[in-house]
Formats: structure tokens, C-alpha cells, sequence
């Protein structure tokens, strides 16, 4: 493992399969009586939010605190963030506390990036902008391979088709997936209004198609994003009613795709827009595994970040 | 759907790693009859395995486990329990060595509460493992004893550790490396020791 997370693209095949194949054996401390394991005993990690968050930061503090680490909460609300400062004097005042990890979410795309030059410990991206959002990814993946490939060890995605529906624009979650899910080895496809795809999605290692209907038809995996109303400056599309017609995943829609197919959302959800509620509570959709995978892969990126010694990969 | 790729091998590796200078110290017939000798002071010990649970360490320990209960199984008509207890999140060397993958930890669906788990490794030398181990299985229960079963005891203890049963002790320099091999994991059973490579 590298020392910082910031990127799924910083992921290698055989890097992202060690962070699943860790999540697969952590996933079992959760079911005993003692949820926690001594290994980051005595380090500290800063959650550093300078966004909203509830999945991914209480998610996050637990992932740390399930390994003994000492958890530190840093909200941009309530801090000197407010009083005008800086990301950097931020930084360096973590610094000069020793912390040995910081997660970081922050509104501008880069800020993790920027953040893992100033400070010496390891530097988690928890989202940033409409950047990156790699745990995301790394658990979105961890989730499909549990449900549709029998979750062995060693396995990638191979050939696995993922269709990925919605604000993509926007979406520091369809990013990182389109990345990692492309290096796992499986076939991602984008369907978003033209005016909520990105102006380079040329370049993306995926499909494109603005036709849902077609789609569904062929998908294992459907992954609905959610319209971020709090990033769109303009109107992208005409009314959430004529949105929903055409890009919303609703019952009928459901039953295009092939039996085995599962309904996957990054969370938080806006029900009646982007998913009917009768999916979001479907037996096929994986919104409640989501979470609870998330914790354990956060585990085990902490693990594989903090627990060892330096840098090189363990295997 | 999703195509599988092989695992690739991992710690000592098959006998191909070996150069010369390697000797054999067991065959597979003297480890044969060591795991049969351990399967029967088990049974004597516990008064004929009642509420015992064999805990293999991964890797080889497990293997070891799961044919030391077969064993007993021969002998008694009942087999007993098998599992395996990764401890490398336990370990006290972790931050000594780039993070290291897990190993599957998996407790017989009766679990280890008042039962009398005997930890099963391949090789005893510092003890480090093992105390790591009790730390582990603290962490899944409480069982009523802990015993421990080695294949190998080389000596040269770093904690107040000791094994309850011994395939063979083996003396040994601090600077020598003994290998266990395993018919399921390296295609054939052997116990080997050799110099450190420089």
C-alpha cells in the first residue's frame, strides 16, 4: 500500500483485491462479542470534515475506533475554520499534535491532495469536491463481489457489467468507481442526462449512453447516483418530474433487469427522484449492506495504511 | 461472471525456494506417527476430548488442526471441533514490517466458551505467536483451558510460554530456519532445517 489513499486510480489490481480480501476477513469481528482488535492501538486519527457527512464520518470513526485508535472529530463548523483558516494553518496544527492519520472531505476538488504535501502522517481522501471519493468505491466493490461472486478470495470483477445512472456530473462517487471498477476488470457503463455528464467522459475508461431502459436490459449491477441539488448553480434538466421519467429507477424499471441484477446507491438518497421507494426497499437493493461494508473497509484501508511499518505492499 | 485468478503463494513457498544445505530431520512417516502420538496424549489429557476444540494458526497450524482431529476421530469415533485463529491483527511486530494480509479466522459454530481449546501451530520458537493467540481467542470467548500443540519445538523462548504437546524438539541455533512442509500446501510432508540465507 501507498501511504496515502487519495485517488482509486493510486489502486493497483492486486492492491485493491488485498483491501477486499482484508475487508472479507475483517468482516467476521463484527459478529463476535468483542468488536475490536488492539492493532492501531495508541495512534491517532483525525476525522476532518469540512463538508456534511453522516455515513462516511461516523463510519470512519468507527472503522478507527474498532481498531483502538484514538479518534479525533473535526468539524469546519464549530472550529477556527470559521474564524478564516486556512486549510494549511489547519494542517499544521494537526501536525503539531501528532496525528498519524487524517480523513479528509472538503468542498474543493484537490484538498486531499494538497493536504497530504503538509503533513506528515497518512492522508485518507473522504471526498473532495466533485473529485474523488475512493472508500466509497472500494466498498461499492467490496459489496458487489460479496453478492455476485460469491465473495472468494483473490477475485477481481472480471467482466462484471456495472451501469451507473444519474448526476455523474457531480459525482466524486461515480469517478472513483469508474476508476477501480475498470481496474478490477469489469465493463462500466454511464446514462445521465447530457447536460449531468462530465465535458471529458470521453477519456474515462467506460461506456456512454443516455438510453436507461437499454441498458437495465444487460446490467448485474445497477448503481443509481443522487441529483446533488446543493452543487447545481443551473438548471440541468427541466423538472425533477420529467427527471424521474427518464432517469429514475422506479418498479417497473426494476423489472427489466436480469433476475440476478442488484439495485446499489451511494447514499444519502433523495426517494421519489433518482429511486422509488419500493426499490430502495427491495430485496435486491444492497443500500443497507452498503453501509455496514463500510465500516469494514475503512477498517481495512486503516489497517493497511497505519498498521504496518513505512511504505511497500504487504501480502 | 466474475473469473477467478490464482492466489498467489505466500511466506516460505514451495521447495523450490531451498538451496542446498537443507536437511531432513522428519520424513513424512515420523510425522505421521508424531501427530498420532499428540492425537493420543490429547485423548489422555482430556479424558477422551471431551468438549475440546482445535484451533489451528494459519497457515500450517491449520492443516495440522484439521488432521490432528481427523485423527481423533479414528481413534474415538467422534471428531472433535476444527477451526483456525488468525492472529496477525494481534501481533507485536506489526509495526516492524509492511502491513501484512489476513488469514482466515474461523471458530466451529459451538464457539469456544467452556470449551478446552487446544491452539495448534507448526513451529514453537519465540512465543510470540502464541501469546498473540491468547490474545485472539480472548477476544472470542472464554474457554475453560488453553493448551498448546506443536509440531516442532526449536527452543530459544522470548515469554513464559511452553507447549502442552510436542511432535519432536528440535535443538537448534538462533541463526538456523526450520521449514515445515505440508502435503496439502507444498505437495509433500517434511520437516527441514537449514542455515539462514546471508
Amino acid at each position: 500500500m501507498k501511504r496515502h489513499l487519495i485517488s482509486a486510480a493510486d489502486l493497483s489490481r492486486d492492491e485493491a483485491i488485498l483491501i477486499m480480501d482484508t475487508t472479507a476477513e475483517l468482516a467476521s469481528v463484527a459478529g463476535r462479542p468483542i468488536r475490536k482488535l488492539p492493532t492501531l492501538r495508541g495512534l491517532t486519527v483525525v476525522n476532518c470534515f469540512y463538508e456534511d457527512s453522516t455515513r462516511t464520518r461516523t463510519s470512519f470513526e468507527a472503522a478507527a475506533k474498532r481498531l483502538s485508535a484514538d479518534v479525533i472529530n473535526f468539524s469546519a463548523k464549530g472550529s477556527s475554520v470559521a474564524k478564516g483558516e486556512s486549510l494549511k494553518d489547519t494542517a499544521l496544527t494537526l501536525e503539531a499534535m501528532g496525528t498519524d492519520a487524517v480523513i479528509i472531505r472538503h468542498g474543493a476538488s484537490g484538498a486531499a491532495h494538497t493536504l497530504a504535501r503538509w503533513v506528515s502522517g497518512s492522508v485518507v481522501n473522504a471526498g473532495d469536491g466533485t473529485h474523488e471519493h475512493p472508500t466509497q468505491a472500494l466498498l461499492d466493490a467490496f459489496t458487489m463481489r460479496q453478492r455476485l461472486c460469491g465473495g472468494e478470495r483473490g477475485q477481481g470483477l472480471d467482466g462484471l457489467r456495472v451501469t451507473i445512472v444519474g448526476d455523474v456530473l457531480h459525482s466524486r462517487v461515480a469517478r472513483s468507481n469508474v476508476l477501480l471498477l475498470h481496474t478490477l476488470g469489469a465493463e462500466v457503463t454511464l446514462v445521465a442526462p447530457p447536460t449531468l455528464m462530465p465535458y471529458a467522459v470521453g477519456t474515462w475508461p467506460c461506456k456512454v449512453s443516455y438510453d436507461l431502459d437499454a441498458e437495465l436490459r444487460k446490467a448485474d449491477v445497477v448503481m443509481m447516483l443522487r441529483v446533488q441539488q446543493e452543487r447545481m448553480s443551473a438548471a440541468y434538466f427541466p423538472s425533477v418530474r420529467e427527471y424521474r421519467r427518464r432517469y429514475g429507477l422506479d418498479a417497473g424499471r426494476m423489472a427489466l433487469l436480469p433476475d440476478h441484477a442488484i439495485v446499489m446507491h451511494p447514499g444519502p438518497m433523495n426517494r421519489g427522484v433518482e429511486i422509488a421507494a419500493e426499490v430502495a426497499d427491495s430485496p435486491r437493493s444492497t443500500i443497507v449492506a452498503q453501509v455496514s461494508n463500510g465500516v469494514v473497509v475503512r477498517m481495512a484501508v486503516l489497517y493497511l495504511l497505519l498498521g504496518g511499518a513505512g511504505e511497500g505492499a504487504g501480502a | 461472471m466474475c473469473a477467478m485468478r490464482p492466489e498467489p503463494g505466500h511466506e516460505s513457498g514451495a521447495a523450490d525456494a531451498l538451496g542446498a544445505g537443507w536437511k531432513a530431520v522428519l520424513t513424512p512417516e515420523e510425522i505421521r506417527r508424531a501427530l498420532s502420538r499428540i492425537a493420543h496424549e490429547i485423548l489422555e489429557r482430556t479424558h477422551g476430548g471431551e468438549g475440546i476444540v482445535l484451533l489451528g494458526i494459519p497457515t500450517r497450524g491449520v492443516d495440522l488442526a484439521r488432521r490432528l482431529a481427523e485423527r481423533i476421530g479414528e481413534f474415538e469415533g467422534t471428531q472433535p471441533p476444527y477451526g483456525s485463529l488468525d492472529v496477525t491483527m494481534h501481533r507485536d511486530d506489526l509495526r516492524l514490517r509492511p502491513a501484512r494480509a489476513l488469514r482466515r479466522t474461523e471458530v466451529p459454530p459451538d464457539g469456544v466458551d467452556g470449551k478446552t481449546v487446544v491452539l495448534v501451530d507448526d513451529v514453537l520458537f519465540s512465543g510470540r505467536t502464541v501469546r498473540a493467540a491468547l490474545d485472539a481467542l480472548n477476544d472470542l470467548g472464554r474457554p475453560r483451558a488453553v493448551q498448546l500443540a506443536v509440531l516442532v519445538d526449536r527452543g530459544h523462548r522470548e515469554l513464559p510460554i511452553r507447549a502442552d504437546y510436542v511432535g519432536k524438539n528440535l535443538p537448534t541455533a538462533r541463526g538456523e530456519v526450520v521449514r515445515v512442509h505440508l502435503a496439502e500446501i507444498d505437495g509433500e510432508d517434511s520437516v527441514l532445517l537449514g542455515e539462514r540465507a546471508a
